[in-house]
């Protein structure tokens, strides 16, 4: 089904959607890979705040390409979600309500996405040239040293995505793949 | 004997990155072409034609066709005849690196240190292979490699016993394992034999191989397509979302081996299966 949602999400708006939906996103969204991911970690450990609000929001793993001048960003596209799966559950236990990305979760994450009503969406990889497309503006906000692994808040204006692991532990990767299995 | 000064090996792979980075060969273009309307999931194709209308922005509008522009892997067939000046040639291909990365709004996805992290900021240094061939020609490749696909790749030390199907086993195992991670549909690049090395060398020039073009040799050239036939019976499909093009090729390499030893390497690459080629 085709959905459209505004970001940051309400607990009501994530709960409702389903593995295999396809969403446009319209609003503010956040990157953060590897790197960020581990200093938000370390920033916990030492019980310090973080950069940016976890509740209701969305984090998308993408590290971009420069952008040339006069636009908002470069080539745009996901990073595989798995390395982010040692530090997720403990985002999503803060309230983070989305991760964008593609490629496997592990269990803890998926449990972790059930047990606070959250849900993995996967852009498609590779096409970082069409998804910079999506967004308009891009403002770092954490993490400066960091280079292309800096936190981003971006606005992005119908970003497509694709749910892949739902509220309720569906997973798209599993039931889609099965579907087209001929073996 | 042919003199070439090292600047013009500086220039042309500055050039290669960026062309690499914003056009697929012609191979590769027509093959994603085909996959559209081949392809059974009509989500599958939904992202078939958007990773079309991705290459066309990434052409159009000088945006990578992806934002991990890779690792610069960089294969330097010298002709025994060709003699280099002005500096070294190991300093001259990198500096081309740092040219076409940083003029070219090319990520910079390079670590200095595997384990301390710090980005080196220009993509150097690029991993290169020398390979000596005869006459008075250098043929280059820059072949920038993305890191979704290469954390999916695996090597295999086999035993001789587990022969033809051991291999198949081997490269299924793989493709399976990668799934979406490996941002399908994948071109499958395959080492058989030589050493440890040898066979993770033989697996990454197996992807610079066109993907319209299959082995000379006949046994390898039906496992290429018997092999083909098969990932794209796992379901995994365009993104890993369910579909009937999981991959676009599988190009095996050979290579001879010892009496007790069977290495297998397959390294996978996604879509944006990226190579330049230029002989000067």
């Amino acid at each position: 089904m085709d959905r459209h949602m505004k970001a940051p999400l309400t607990d009501e708006e994530a709960k409702s959607l389903k593995a295999g939906d396809y969403v446009y996103i319209t609003g503010t969204i956040y990157t953060a890979r590897d790197a960020a991911h581990l200093r938000m970690c370390e920033t916990l450990d030492r019980q310090e705040a973080l950069p940016i609000e976890m509740a209701h929001n969305i984090i998308y793993y993408m590290g971009p390409s420069p952008a040339r001048e006069g636009r908002p960003i470069g080539s745009a596209g996901p990073t595989t979600a798995s390395r982010m799966d040692k530090y997720a559950p403990r985002l999503l236990d803060l309230g983070l309500k989305g991760m964008i990305g593609k490629g496997k979760r592990s269990d803890a994450v998926k449990e972790a996405i059930v047990r606070n009503g959250a849900v993995y969406f996967a852009a498609v990889g590779g096409a970082g040239a069409l998804l910079s497309k999506s967004i308009t503006t891009s403002k770092i906000v954490a993490y400066d040293d960091l280079g292309t692994e800096a936190i981003r808040e971006l606005e992005v204006e119908n970003f497509p995505v694709i749910v892949v692991i739902d509220a309720e532990g569906n997973n798209l990767y599993e039931t889609a793949a099965a579907q087209y299995r001929q073996e | 004997m042919k003199t070439i000064n090292v600047s013009e090996i500086t220039k042309n792979i500055k050039e290669m990155c960026i062309e690499a980075n914003h056009y697929l060969t012609p191979d590769m273009d027509c093959a994603l072409k085909s996959a559209v309307t081949t392809e059974k999931s009509p989500l599958g194709k939904q992202i078939l034609n958007q990773l079309q209308d991705n290459l066309q922005i990434a052409g159009d509008d000088m945006i990578p066709i992806c934002q991990d522009t890779g690792m610069a892997v960089i294969f330097m067939e010298i002709g025994q005849e060709v003699h280099f000046e002005g500096g070294s040639l190991e300093e001259a291909v990198n500096e081309g690196v740092r040219q076409g990365y940083v003029e070219g709004y090319l990520r910079k996805s390079v670590v200095k240190d595997p384990l301390i992290r710090e980005n080196t900021k220009d993509n150097t240094p690029a991993v290169i292979h020398y390979e000596m061939t005869t006459g008075d020609k250098v043929k280059i490749t820059v072949a920038p490699k993305g890191f979704g696909s290469e954390n999916m790749s695996r090597i295999f030390m086999l035993k001789p016993a587990d022969g033809i199907e051991g291999v198949k086993n081997a490269v299924l195992t793989a493709v399976k394992d990668a799934g979406p991670n490996a941002c399908p549909p994948m071109v499958v690049g395959v080492g058989v034999g030589g050493t440890f090395e040898k066979c993770a060398l033989l697996a990454k020039k197996a992807l610079t191989r066109p993907i319209d073009q299959r082995s000379d040799i006949p046994y390898v050239k039906e496992m290429e397509e018997e092999l083909l036939e098969k990932i794209n019976r796992t379901g995994i499909g365009p993104g890993g979302l369910g579909g009937t093009t999981t991959a676009l090729a599988v190009n095996i390499n050979t290579f001879p081996t010892h009496i007790a030893g069977l290495p297998v390497a397959i390294n996978i690459c996604c879509h944006v299966n990226r190579h330049a080629v230029r002989t000067i």
